[in-house]
């Protein structure tokens, strides 16, 4: 019985990753959140407006490195981040006037509204590839870990290490401040009472005087901010490459509808839980049973239920059983 | 069969008639497809050999030799198979230099080559799985199975005592085959390989497939993969996590970038990549740069020594019929006889014509073992001080 080192183990290769990965995937859900309850529809160029906001990130964290520009020990990229934002703003209103505001004005069915965010997605994917190219790209800099696992070993004497990068650091007390602010900001302004009163009932918001495109136009400003913020704190803290915020979708997507669509809490419920499942599913508990059981029950095998192949199988599983026993979420959203 | 006879008779014919004749030789490589920046170079070294021969003027009483290019396209077995189909059938090639890509060679030998008693030498097929193929005698290499890699790594870990990895490979049929070689090699040496475990490529994140590493555990992680892929994005996730602080590289990971990626992070790490301490490579350089090509660009020297072989074999047949030359091959390729390196076909020629024994050394120090293909060099590195250094040669 070793539980100390156990418990290291663990939080060496699955909560301190988890806790990182779940809130890079609830930010990008809550964006995904938002739209659906208020624009009513599924916003399938979320994955790319993200990687276009990082992509404008990392042009102006090269432009500032240029300069000679830094916050060591913070990476720049964190000042850049105001940038990227302003950028995004500016790309989802226009996406908004050139494409979205005629579906509304014609009351078109969601359906049809989905697929023209399929169109954006395809123009964003090749302007993104256009402008940045589908390769990695590196712009993380800065001091790169908080705990380092000797240091760590050193310190406290444990067989095993713990590490724990500035970036997974950044991300969770970044996603902490952004989720106050935005419940802040839906529960306590006026704006954003009157936003989730037109989420409830649009035709009552209509009627009390509420300016629809004003709570549009209000709600793509906040998706930018949560796109542009959640990617790159996600390239900060793995690595930036369009396809893979291609690829992010299904899990924030499945994140989303866990949680309940429309529901801001579920979506961040939503993204742990995902998260949490991916790497609990697919790490071999080997390590840490033969910390916690007595030598002669020690496992020989890996104990590790999916091979790390099917990552992305699990967030699939997961979307499929929550739409066939419980299709409005763990909280209460919308059905899908 | 019956087309084995024609040949036989053709060849036959042409022994007897000592003219001097005009010599085709298909070169089949991947000029388009995952491959096409190396193949240029891989082509142009096995025509410069054909171009040293024809100049020499010492082949066969002055034949000529040309080249006959065909694209196999690396992946695309019916394609490759078509190229090849028409190197003999409509070119009436007299060898094949060729193919590339393990998968593509495979195909072209059973298809095409076998039925037809065409030679064929591969400069760059590593599978494993060609040494065992059925061949006829048909077929060679003068790149070496990674079979033998997965020997010498094997061997490298061995003698510095390590006596337990881990290995990550990249899935593919190169990454499979090498892990798939080195878990039997380094396991009848008396190791452990704890997990054998596929990693993808273009992933953002690798910590998963690092945790499960790092569970099954190991004194050192054997990473077959690329440097520009996941390869490295394994070693990242390891370092940072603490799971593995020294590691194995195959050829696939050695590289600029590899320093540039980790610098002194990975400072005791071992690995082998092909290669020579040959004074052939040196001349066959100095030669690429008269003819303005890269000649130590990947497979290029290879492609000549395959080049190179064939005509030999020729001369030493005294017949450019395949069913006659092809049991030359092994001959002029090893031992007894005068060293032959890059620049020296003409020379050799001349000993195969007064009745002598050559031992083709050429631009990739080529000695063939087993069915046929080359034993292979390596060059076996450690990184020391963030730099790659080499140990030596095996």
């Amino acid at each position: 019985m070793d539980v100390l080192n156990a418990l290291v183990v663990l939080a060496n290769y699955v909560l301190i990753p988890a806790i990182a990965y779940g809130s890079q995937l609830a930010l990008g859900a809550l964006g995904i959140t938002l739209i659906y309850g208020i624009l009513r529809f599924s916003n399938f160029a979320h994955g790319d407006t993200m990687a276009f906001g990082t992509m404008v990130v990392i042009l102006v964290t090269w432009w500032m490195q240029s300069l000679g520009i830094s916050i060591s020990p913070l990476p720049t990229a964190l000042l850049a981040l105001p940038f990227g934002i302003l950028v995004t703003v500016g790309l989802l209103l226009g996406t908004d006037r050139l494409v979205y505001r005629f579906y509304r004005r014609v009351k078109a069915a969601p359906i049809i509204l989905v697929m023209a965010s399929l169109g954006v997605m395809f123009i964003l994917n090749g302007l993104v590839r256009f402008i940045i190219g589908p390769n990695d790209q590196k712009f993380a800099d800065g001091v790169r870990f908080i705990i380092k696992v000797r240091e760590f070993k050193a310190a406290t004497g444990l067989q095993e290490g713990l590490a724990i990068k500035v970036s997974q650091g950044i991300t969770v007390v970044t996603a902490i401040i952004v989720v106050v602010a935005l419940f802040w900001f839906l529960n306590r302004t006026r704006t954003g009472k009157s936003m989730r009163a037109f989420s409830d009932n649009e035709d009552l918001a209509l009627l009390s005087g509420i300016n629809p495109e004003r709570v549009v136009t209000i709600v793509w400003i906040l998706v930018a901010i949560l796109a542009t913020i959640a990617g790159t704190l996600y390239g900060l803290d793995k690595s930036y490459k369009p396809f893979t915020y291609f690829q992010l979708l299904l899990p924030m997507f499945a994140a989303a509808i866990v949680g309940g669509l429309g529901n801001p809490l579920g979506a961040i419920a939503g993204g742990f839980v995902i998260a949490f499942s991916e790497v609990a599913i697919t790490y071999p508990f080997k390590k840490v049973l033969g910390y916690l059981l007595p030598a002669d029950l020690a496992p020989n095998s890996l104990v590790q239920l999916l091979s790390t192949d099917y990552k992305f199988a699990v967030s699939f599983s997961i979307l499929i059983l929550v739409l066939l026993f419980r299709p409005t979420g763990i909280f209460k959203g919308q059905s899908v | 069969m019956k087309k084995i006879l024609l040949a036989t008779a053709a060849a036959v014919l042409f022994a007897s008639g000592a003219l001097s004749e005009e010599i085709k030789i298909g070169v089949i490589l991947g000029f388009t497809g995952p491959i096409e920046s190396l193949t240029p170079d891989m082509a142009a070294g096995a025509e410069l050999a054909m171009k040293e021969v024809t100049d020499s003027g010492k082949l066969l009483d002055g034949s000529t030799v040309t080249s006959i290019r065909a694209d196999s396209t690396c992946i695309d077995s019916s394609a490759a198979i078509a190229a090849a189909e028409r190197l003999i059938t409509s070119d009436k090639v007299n060898g094949i230099v060729g193919a590339d890509c393990s998968g593509v060679t495979g195909a072209i030998l059973q298809n095409v080559a076998r039925p037809n008693g065409m030679v064929m030498i591969s400069p760059s097929a590593t599978s494993p799985a060609l040494s065992t193929a059925e061949d006829d005698g048909l077929f060679f290499r003068t790149a070496p199975s990674d079979a033998r890699q997965g020997q010498v790594m094997s061997d490298i870990l061995m003698e510095q005592g390590i006596k337990s990895v881990a290995v990550t490979y990249t899935n593919n049929d190169y990454g499979k085959g090498l892990a798939d070689a080195f878990q039997a090699a380094y396991e009848a040496a008396g190791g452990k390989v704890t997990i054998n475990a596929a990693h993808e490529d273009g992933k953002a994140d690798y910590s998963a497939e690092v945790g499960a590493l790092a569970a099954a555990g190991g004194d050192r992680l054997v990473v077959a993969g690329y440097v520009d892929q996941g390869g490295s994005g394994i070693v990242r996730a390891a370092l940072d996590t603490g799971a593995f602080e020294t590691f194995h590289f195959p050829d696939g990971m050695i590289g600029d970038q590899l320093v540039a990626n980790f610098g002194s992070e990975i400072d005791g790490s071992s690995g082998e990549l092909p290669g020579t301490d040959s004074p052939g490579a040196a001349s066959m350089k100095t030669l690429a740069d008269a003819a303005g090509f890269n000649g130590t660009g990947a497979f290029a020297p290879e492609s000549y020594d395959a080049a190179a072989l064939i005509m030999l074999a020729m001369e030493a047949a005294g017949s450019s019929a395949p069913a006659d030359y092809k049991s030359k091959i092994m001959d002029v390729a090893n031992a007894p006889g005068v060293k032959i390196y890059p620049g020296e076909l003409g020379k050799a020629l001349g000993i195969l014509k007064d009745g002598g024994d050559v031992d083709y050394v050429g631009a990739s120090s080529v000695e063939l073992i087993g069915p046929g293909e080359s034993a292979g060099n390596y060059r076996q590195i450690e990184i020391k001080d963030g730099k790659i250094e080499t140990v030596k040669f095996r």
